[in-house]
């Protein structure tokens, strides 16, 4: 599904990933951890597009196509997703006039017509039950007003609606208290599906416990210095970074 | 770097962007040569068979057009203007006097179909049969350069007193109204540029609706510069009597010229007691090229008077064309609780400029405003927000809010905003806030993520930041608007 290869990135000139190498399988769950700066939510970025990133080396494909090669419009279209730490928000903007927008937009990449009113209505309903999001909410400004919380379900809601092949959330977790982490976490879990890979990336362990992962990485200043099975999450809560931090001095 | 490129791949986007309307028709005119005196005067009042007052009146416009001086308190530089060098007159030729919808040429139905704007009745009337209660009809008074050439639906709305023609034909078939109403808003002596429409206003649409009556349909008014070196004076009219209402809705477009033309109206509208006028302008001039050559000069006076109590008087305005936008719709707010609102969206790319706002004055006890500004500017256009509200010392208890905010697309653009507020009653609430931002890279990105390219991530964002005035619309024209807007701005992204 998705290979990164030696992939090195910089922003204005500073090195930010140092040489990242991942497989990720279709239908696998991969969590990335590490310390704050070592360079999680940069790996994100660069796989997403955004602009002020530089890749100076390295590959990153998805299903085959170069993802580097493409705007940050085609990746989404080809089915990468990106679950933002902080999603902003839209003014004026109807979540529900976005949702459809977007999922048209992609939907014609694929050669597809848009969807008729009644079936994207009918599609909203289902994912907005199945990812436990306010209705309330889908009728409101995108994001605007919403609380922190809030902004993150929307993120999920998003998510179902347009089934992306891989899903990357970005710190997802951060800010969210125990009722709203069980309730992305549930959502996530329920999308969970043999084509559909996930990269959660967090800073604490606490995530994995509601959604399990088949591999645990660890970033630390740029590379990805360990890898494991879900035990690795654990162990990393136990003794905190700094032997990580000791071992890649 | 890769900002600095992308911003001037858009800028060059922008540019190239090509005027949808810009085309011309070719059709033989009755042109009169440049100049402008009394002899010009007079030839129009005759070619329009006009009775003595009007004459005079026209007359006095033009004395006091031509003792004012050049207004200089705007926020642009005032382009220099030679009156003389514009033709004050220029009609289709007709073959002979037109009696219904088929006499009228097919190369102007044609120009109006291509425009959008349709005019064969039968074919509208038989569409709303099978639409019955679906789709709601609209009555249009088409204007090419200084002539109404047809109006739909005059038939179906005289069955309800509704008097819907173009303002020739009203002073012709109903002098006494015209005569009780007319410049009695915006007076001949207003400003230079309303002067100027005093003396040499061509035609325009003539609305009355009377007493008690709803207005069944939209009305609107389509104009269209078509001749070269004309200048478009039209003069439109709305009255509203006792407990009427009536919705209104103008568009205008030009071709591309190099040259600019002046486009100097008038608009007044009258609301007695009970009734409401909503009056809504989609404008869509030719702005001129990338390098601000050419271009329409749009210097109007629009101003309605709520005269009557508990009457109510609505501004809505999306202003995407012209080289210069200069106008205020204004509200004076006499009868006791009436109410004044504007809701404005101006757009200014490449060159452009906009000074634009409103104008409240609260005369009467409880009267209510409310203006809702919203500006955008692009690549080197500035855009400026000027309003006044006006607290008399009889308004008790009056109210205002003002809200007034400016988006920026890129750092080359402007906003200004020259608020003035001048209250005689302290039991007055006058609110204002004002906001500017601009389109963020984090929204553009957001969007980006999820499929949604950065045009079409503009369009969103602009739309959704013009949403409450968009809304003010009537509903087929707000799609219309949307596209516009979208149009307009297809590109620009900072």
């Amino acid at each position: 599904m998705l290979s990164i290869k030696n992939l090195y990135a910089s922003v204005e000139d500073k090195q930010i990933l140092k040489g990242i190498n991942l497989e990720v399988g279709a239908g696998e769950v991969h969590a990335i951890m590490g310390p704050n700066g070592s360079g999680k939510s940069s790996l994100a970025s660069v796989l997403a597009g955004r602009e002020n990133y530089e890749v100076t080396e390295g590959t990153a494909d998805l299903d085959g196509k170069d993802l580097l090669d493409l705007s940050p419009e085609d990746r989404a279209r080809e089915g990468l997703f990106l679950a933002f730490q902080y999603p902003v928000e839209i003014p004026g903007v109807s979540n529900i006039n976005f949702l459809k927008t977007a999922l048209n937009e992609i939907r014609a990449y694929h050669g597809k017509d848009p969807l008729d009113a009644k079936s994207f209505l009918q599609l909203t309903k289902e994912k907005q039950k199945l990812v436990e999001f306010d209705a309330k909410l889908v009728n409101r400004s995108l994001n605007e007003g919403f609380s922190g919380g809030e902004k993150k379900r929307n993120e999920i809601l998003q998510l179902a609606m347009l089934d992306p092949k891989l899903a990357i959330l970005d710190e997802t977790d951060s800010g969210l208290d125990i009722d709203a982490l069980r309730i992305v976490a549930n959502g996530v879990n329920k999308l969970r599906s043999k084509e559909k890979s996930f990269i959660l990336i967090t800073h604490y362990q606490r995530l994995l416990e509601y959604i399990v992962p088949d591999f645990v990485h660890v970033l630390y200043n740029g590379r990805i210095v360990k890898s494991g099975g879900k035990e690795l999450a654990l162990e990393l809560e136990e003794k905190g970074y700094d032997w990580i931090k000791e071992e890649n001095k | 770097m890769a900002n600095k490129e992308k911003d001037e791949d858009i800028l060059e986007q922008i540019s190239n962007q090509e005027y949808e309307f810009g085309f011309s028709t070719d059709i033989e005119m009755d042109v009169l040569p440049a100049g402008l005196n009394e002899d010009v005067i007079r030839f129009i009042s005759q070619k329009k068979n006009e009775p003595e007052w009007l004459l005079e009146w026209r007359l006095k416009g033009l004395h006091t057009f031509e003792r004012q001086a050049m207004p200089d308190w705007q926020n642009f530089e005032m382009p220099a203007v030679d009156f003389q060098a514009i033709s004050y007159y220029a009609a289709p030729k007709k073959k002979e006097k037109l009696g219904s919808m088929d006499e009228v040429d097919p190369e102007l139905l044609a120009t109006f179909e291509k425009l959008g704007i349709p005019l064969n009745e039968q074919k509208i009337l038989a569409g709303v049969e099978e639409l019955q209660g679906e789709k709601p009809q609209v009555a249009v008074d088409a204007v090419f350069d200084s002539v109404s050439v047809a109006t739909t639906f005059k038939a179906e709305l005289s069955k309800l007193g509704i008097i819907f023609c173009s303002i020739s034909e009203a002073v012709q078939n109903h002098p006494e109204l015209v005569r009780k109403y007319l410049g009695t808003v915006v007076p001949y002596s207003d400003n230079k540029f309303a002067s100027l429409n005093t003396a040499a206003f061509s035609d325009g649409s003539f609305v009355y609706i009377p007493k008690g009556v709803r207005c069944p349909m939209e009305l609107s008014t389509y104009f269209r510069i078509n001749t070269e070196n004309t200048g478009q004076f039209e003069r439109t009219l709305i009255i509203a009597d006792e407990g009427a209402y009536v919705s209104y809705l103008e568009g205008c477009t030009a071709p591309k010229r190099d040259e600019n033309q002046l486009h100097a109206a008038i608009v007044e509208l009258i609301a007695m007691d009970n009734a409401e006028i909503k009056y809504s302008t989609v404008q869509n001039w030719f702005p001129g090229d990338k390098e601000g050559k050419g271009g329409i000069y749009n210097f109007v006076t629009k101003r309605g008077a709520c005269r009557g109590k508990n009457s109510k008087i609505s501004w809505t305005q999306v202003e995407t064309g012209s080289a210069i936008t200069w106008k205020y719709p204004s509200v004076i707010l006499q009868g006791d609780n009436s109410v004044g609102e504007f809701y404005s969206v101006a757009v200014t790319k490449n060159k452009q400029i906009a000074d634009t706002g409103t104008k409240i004055y609260h005369l009467g006890k409880n009267t209510r405003s409310r203006i809702i500004s919203k500006g955008i500017s692009a690549g080197f256009g500035q855009n400026s927000y000027r309003g006044l509200v006006q607290v008399g010392s009889k308004a008790d208890n009056a109210r205002n809010f003002t809200q007034c905010d400016s988006l920026l697309i890129g750092d080359l653009c402007g906003a200004h905003t020259f608020p003035y507020i001048e209250s005689k009653n302290n039991t007055a609430t006058i609110e204002h806030e004002a906001t500017t931002s601009k389109i963020g890279e984090d929204q553009i990105f957001y969007l980006n993520q999820r499929g949604i390219d950065t045009e079409q991530a503009v369009a969103l964002i602009v739309n959704g930041y013009a949403r409450e005035v968009l809304n003010q619309l009537p509903m087929e024209f707000a799609v219309e608007a949307q596209k516009l807007l979208s149009l307009t701005l297809e590109g620009s992204v900072g």
